[in-house]
C-alpha cells in the first residue's frame, strides 16, 4: 500500500482555501452571535412571563433542529417562500441563527450562575436592562464562561463542515473534492482532520490565555 | 402646606407592608427620616430589617404602603386617589441612582479594579466625564483610606477594604440617602472597626443614613434615633440614648439584654 502524499502537497492550495473559508465563516458567525445572543438573553430573563416564554420557544426551536436540516431548510426550502440566498449568505445565516440560540442560552445560564448580589448592586446604583448586561454581567461572563464559549466555537467549526452539502468550498468540501478526483480518501481526510484539529487548537489557546487572565483577576493579581 | 426645603423628609414610609408567602415580613411600617439623620434599625434576625431597607429603593417591591424619598414617591406614579401606575424598571433605576446602598457581602464587581468599581455608575449611569469621575473616585478612596489600592482587583482586598470601597462606590453617586444593610456582619471582628470609623465620619458630616446593624455600640454612639423592629413591625422608635438606657417596651428590653 502506497500513500500519495504528493497529491496532497500539490492540492495544498485547495486545502488552504477550504481552511480559510471554514475559519472565516465560523469567526464571522461567532462574532455576529456574540453581538446578537445577549439581546436574545434579555427576554429570556424578563420579568414578564409572556416575553420569557415566547423567547424561550424561539431559542429552543433553533437549538433543537439538526444543523444539517437547518442548512437544507435555509438553502433549499426558503426559496419556496420567495427568499433566495446565495450559498455564502445561506451559510452565514444558518451558522449565525443556530449559534446565536446557543450563545443566548449560555449567556442566560452564566447570568443565573452569577451571585445575585452582583446584579443587585448594579440595580441599586441605577443600572437596568441592556446597560446592566453589557457593563456588569457580560464582562463577568466573559471571564467565567470563557471555556464554554470556546466549546461553542469548536462546535460551530465542526458544524460548518455540513455546509459542504450546499457546495460551499470549506475544508470538508475541499477534502472531498481532492479525494474523489484522485481517489486518495485516506490522505485527504487525514489532512482535513489535522487542519480541523489545528483550528480548534488555536481556539483552545485563546481560551487558555483568557483563563489565565481570569484567574489573575479572580484571585487577585 | 408650603414646601419648605428644610422640612422635606429624606425618607418617609407610610404603612409599608410586605408578604412572603403566608407570613408578613413587614406590616404597617411608618417612619420619617429627616435629612442629616442617622437612623439605626435593630432587632432580632428575621425581624424584617433588611426587607425594610430593600423596600426603600424597591429592590424588594412592597405590597402595601408608600415610600417617599425627598418628596418623590418611589415605585408608583402619582395619581389622584388611586394607588397609581407602577414604574418601569427604567424609571425605578433613575430613582435608585439617588439612593445609595451598601450590602452585607459588599457586592463589588470583581471584573473591575477598585477605581473601576467607583467610577462605573457615575460614568455609565450619570454620564459624568471619565476624567471628572476618576478625580472624584480618587478623592473618595483617599477619604476611606484606600488610595494605594486604586488598581487592585477586589479579590486582592480584605473584607474591610472591600466594604470601604463599596461605601466609596455608593458615595460617588452623591446619594440623597445611604442605606447600609448589615455592613459589618460579614467581616472578621478585627476589621469591623475600620468600616464603622468611616461610617461615623459620614454621619458626622451630615449624610442621611439608614443603617441595619447588630453593632449596638455603634448604634448607641452614632445614631440620632433607633428603630426597633420585631416580627415585621416597629415596636419602638426613639433617641439612641433613651432606647439603650430605658427602653419602653418589654420586647426591646429582652432584645437588649442579649447584648449586655
Amino acid at each position: 500500500m502506497s500513500f500519495r502524499w504528493d497529491v496532497i502537497w500539490r492540492e495544498l492550495p485547495q486545502f488552504g482555501l477550504g481552511l480559510a473559508n471554514s475559519a472565516w465563516l465560523s469567526a464571522v458567525a461567532m462574532a455576529l452571535s456574540l453581538l446578537l445572543g445577549p439581546w436574545l438573553a434579555l427576554p429570556l430573563v424578563s420579568r414578564r412571563p409572556v416575553v420569557r416564554r415566547a423567547s424561550r420557544a424561539i431559542v429552543d426551536v433553533a437549538r433543537c433542529v439538526p444543523f444539517l436540516l437547518l442548512a437544507y431548510f435555509v438553502y433549499f426550502a426558503l426559496p419556496a417562500l420567495g427568499v433566495r440566498l446565495d450559498k455564502w449568505t445561506a451559510s452565514l445565516v444558518t451558522l449565525t441563527v443556530y449559534n446565536t440560540a446557543y450563545i443566548a442560552e449560555i449567556v442566560r445560564g452564566a447570568w443565573a450562575q452569577l451571585p445575585a448580589g452582583q446584579t443587585e448592586a448594579a440595580r441599586a446604583v441605577g443600572f437596568t436592562g441592556f446597560r446592566l448586561l453589557r457593563r456588569i454581567v457580560l464582562p463577568q461572563i466573559a471571564l467565567a464562561a470563557g471555556p464554554v464559549f470556546g466549546n461553542q466555537l469548536i462546535q460551530l467549526i465542526k458544524d460548518s463542515a455540513f455546509l459542504s452539502i450546499i457546495t460551499v468550498p470549506e475544508l470538508t468540501y475541499a477534502a472531498n473534492a481532492v479525494q474523489s478526483f484522485y481517489f486518495v480518501p485516506f490522505e485527504s481526510f487525514t489532512v482535513a482532520t489535522l487542519l480541523y484539529w489545528a483550528l480548534c487548537g488555536g481556539v483552545e489557546q485563546v481560551v487558555r490565555w483568557n483563563e489565565g487572565r481570569a484567574q489573575r483577576i479572580r484571585y487577585g493579581a | 402646606m408650603a414646601p419648605d426645603a428644610g422640612a422635606v423628609p429624606a425618607v418617609q414610609l407610610r404603612g409599608l407592608g410586605k408578604r412572603f408567602g403566608a407570613s408578613d415580613a413587614l406590616a404597617d411600617v411608618s417612619l420619617t427620616v429627616m435629612p442629616g439623620e442617622t437612623v439605626c434599625i435593630v432587632g432580632p434576625s428575621g425581624s424584617g430589617k433588611s426587607t425594610l431597607l430593600r423596600c426603600i429603593n424597591w429592590l424588594e417591591r412592597p405590597d402595601a404602603g408608600e415610600v417617599i424619598v425627598h418628596g418623590a414617591r418611589v415605585g408608583y406614579h402619582r395619581s389622584v386617589g388611586g394607588a397609581g401606575l407602577v414604574m418601569t424598571e427604567r424609571e425605578l433605576a433613575r430613582i435608585r441612582a439617588r439612593i445609595g446602598m451598601v450590602f452585607q457581602h459588599f457586592n463589588l464587581w470583581p471584573h473591575l479594579t477598585v477605581r473601576g468599581n467607583v467610577i462605573e455608575a457615575p460614568v455609565h449611569v450619570l454620564r459624568v466625564p471619565v476624567r471628572e469621575a476618576v478625580a472624584e473616585a480618587e478623592a473618595l478612596l483617599a477619604k476611606v483610606g484606600l488610595v494605594d489600592k486604586l488598581d487592585a482587583y477586589p479579590a486582592a482586598l480584605s473584607g474591610g477594604q472591600m466594604q470601604r470601597v463599596a461605601i466609596a462606590r455608593a458615595l460617588a453617586m452623591h446619594p440623597q440617602v445611604l442605606l447600609f444593610d448589615e455592613p459589618t456582619s460579614a467581616l472578621d471582628p478585627e476589621l469591623v472597626g475600620e468600616v464603622l470609623d468611616v461610617m461615623k465620619e459620614l454621619s458626622r458630616e451630615g449624610l442621611t443614613m439608614i443603617v441595619v446593624t447588630h453593632e449596638m455600640k455603634f448604634a448607641r454612639d452614632v445614631a440620632s434615633r433607633i428603630v426597633f423592629l420585631d416580627h415585621g413591625r416597629i415596636v419602638e422608635v426613639g433617641p439612641a440614648q433613651a432606647f439603650f438606657e430605658s427602653p419602653t417596651t418589654e420586647r426591646a428590653r429582652q432584645f437588649l439584654d442579649r447584648y449586655r
